[in-house]
């Protein structure tokens, strides 16, 4: 096939500046995962439906296989790595560890950059709002429960982290 | 994806020149309906045109007793717009109801609208409220602007910006979702302003969105689930799939429709 022009592409991920010529089709999700082999990002599915994909652009949840990487020019990334603070996990991490969140952890990395969402727009929603938020997220293992419960635990434990940080 | 060229324009009549121009170019806003669309090489444009540096296509505002949308405002922004659950409750709950969170942080009402899925939501508000639909070159209205399925009143060169919703007394949606997609396999929506009422129903009509004018004709009379009693619809005109046959989505446009009218 003859080659198709790259186009320069500038953002920020998890913190660091980056910036690459990439073919105008390349999707976020190939650029973190092939461009910055940053593979904590899954793809589960073609049809923008799993959420195994789902990263932070600009503080909110998206689908990173559903995102052109043009369309993040300027942005703001962070993916599933760049939310521990060195070997010290994120609140929601933790809790997906402490709660037995995952068995097989295909779909985790997704689970949590939604739950983490959901935390900073809702702090700390009922039961059956955590359910309704995790539609665009689906996990083949565990039926969902201990997901459910972690994400609640994580939520409360965002929640004590703010007022920390608001006291302080 | 087949490879296109990609154009990020400033402005609406840059966008417009560059769908008039470049061979086979499509605009692109949320991406949430084109970009799936383009990974399974249903659509492959040459070129594409992404509205998202035009700024001004993403405000809210109220006009008097109406609520103006940008073309690009998020089903998000939309859902947690105090003007809107302020003035039309119905319609941000209709908007915080599509897909999920993270389509709806992308998505856009504009993009939705464009598109006019048979199965989409937007399109049942937009046509029971009696929306304007703004364009870089005219004003629709939304009773001629959706032509059938997938298929609007827009010329090749057009660019929605903005579409605006006079504010109803009451109004009310009732989806009743496919439970693997969760997209409407019936959706009702319900509004009355003044004496004008309408019931729109999307994702059950073979041609689309339409407006079920003995439901109307019902409730001209008195608005209440009462006057509803024992009207039916023909199956005949309505889809029927694996998930649903023309005489289900008949008896569910009847529920929904209640349902709608009750919750107004
Ligand atoms: C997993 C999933 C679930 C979904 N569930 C639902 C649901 O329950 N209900 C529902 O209604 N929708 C649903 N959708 C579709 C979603 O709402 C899309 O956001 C919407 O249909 C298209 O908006 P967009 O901004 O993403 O448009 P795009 O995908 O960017 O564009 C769609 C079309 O509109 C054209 N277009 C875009 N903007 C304009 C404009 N300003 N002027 C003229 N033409 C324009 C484009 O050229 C393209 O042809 C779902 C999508 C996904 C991926
Ligand atoms: S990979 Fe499945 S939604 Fe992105
Ligand atoms: S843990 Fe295996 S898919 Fe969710």
């Amino acid at each position: 096939m003859a080659q198709t022009p790259k186009i320069a592409v500038a953002m920020t991920v998890n913190g660091q500046d980056v910036s690459a010529r990439l073919e105008a089709r390349t999707l976020l999700v190939q650029y973190l995962r092939e461009g910055l082999r940053l593979t904590g990002t899954h793809v589960g599915c073609d049809t923008s439906q799993c959420g195994a994909c789902v990263v932070h652009v600009d503080g909110k949840a998206v689908k990173s296989c559903t995102i052109l990487a043009s369309q993040c020019e300027g942005a703001q990334v962070m993916t599933i790595e760049g939310l521990a603070h060195g070997d010290k996990l994120h609140p929601m991490q933790e809790a997906f560890r402490e709660h037995h969140g995952l068995q097989c952890g295909f779909c985790t990395p997704g689970m949590i950059m939604t739950a983490v969402d959901i935390a900073q727009r809702l702090g700390t929603p009922d039961e059956h709002t955590i359910r309704e938020e995790l539609e665009g997220n689906i996990c083949r293992c565990t039926g969902y429960h201990n997901i459910v419960k972690a994400i609640d635990a994580g939520c409360q434990e965002m929640a004590k982290g703010q007022h920390r940080q608001a006291a302080e | 994806m087949y490879a296109f060229t990609y154009l990020r324009p400033g402005s609406v009549r840059g966008a417009s020149k560059a769908l008039a121009t470049k061979e086979n170019a499509k605009l692109l806003a949320g991406g949430q309906t084109l970009l799936p669309t383009m990974k399974q090489r249903l659509a492959s444009p040459d070129h594409i045109v992404d509205l998202s540096q035009i700024d001004d296509l993403k405000n809210i505002e109220q006009k008097g007793r109406r609520i103006v949308i940008g073309a690009m405002a998020t089903h998000a922004s939309v859902a947690s717009s105090a003007l809107v659950r302020d003035n039309i409750p119905a319609l941000a709950a209709l908007a915080g109801g599509i897909g999920d969170p993270a389509v709806r942080h992308r998505g856009t009402i504009g993009g939705s609208v464009a598109n006019n899925d048979p199965a989409a939501d937007y399109p049942a508000a937009v046509l029971a409220l009696g929306a304007t639909i703004h364009t870089n070159k005219r004003k629709i209205a939304a009773d001629e602007f959706f032509a059938g399925l997938f298929t609007t009143a827009l010329e090749e060169d057009e660019v929605i910006t903005k579409i605006t919703f006079p504010m109803p007394s009451r109004a009310a949606y009732q989806k009743f979702r496919n439970p693997a997609s969760r997209y409407a396999l019936v959706g009702v929506f319900v509004a009355k302003r003044g004496r004008d009422i309408r019931v729109t129903v999307t994702g059950a009509g073979s041609n689309g969105v339409f407006r079920w004018s003995a439901a109307e004709a019902a409730l001209s009379k008195r608005f209440s689930v009462k006057s509803l009693e024992g009207l039916s619809i023909s199956a005949s005109g309505l889809n029927g799939d694996i998930h649903a046959s023309p005489e289900y989505r008949a008896h569910l446009i009847a529920v929904m429709t209640a349902r709608a009218v009750a919750a107004a």
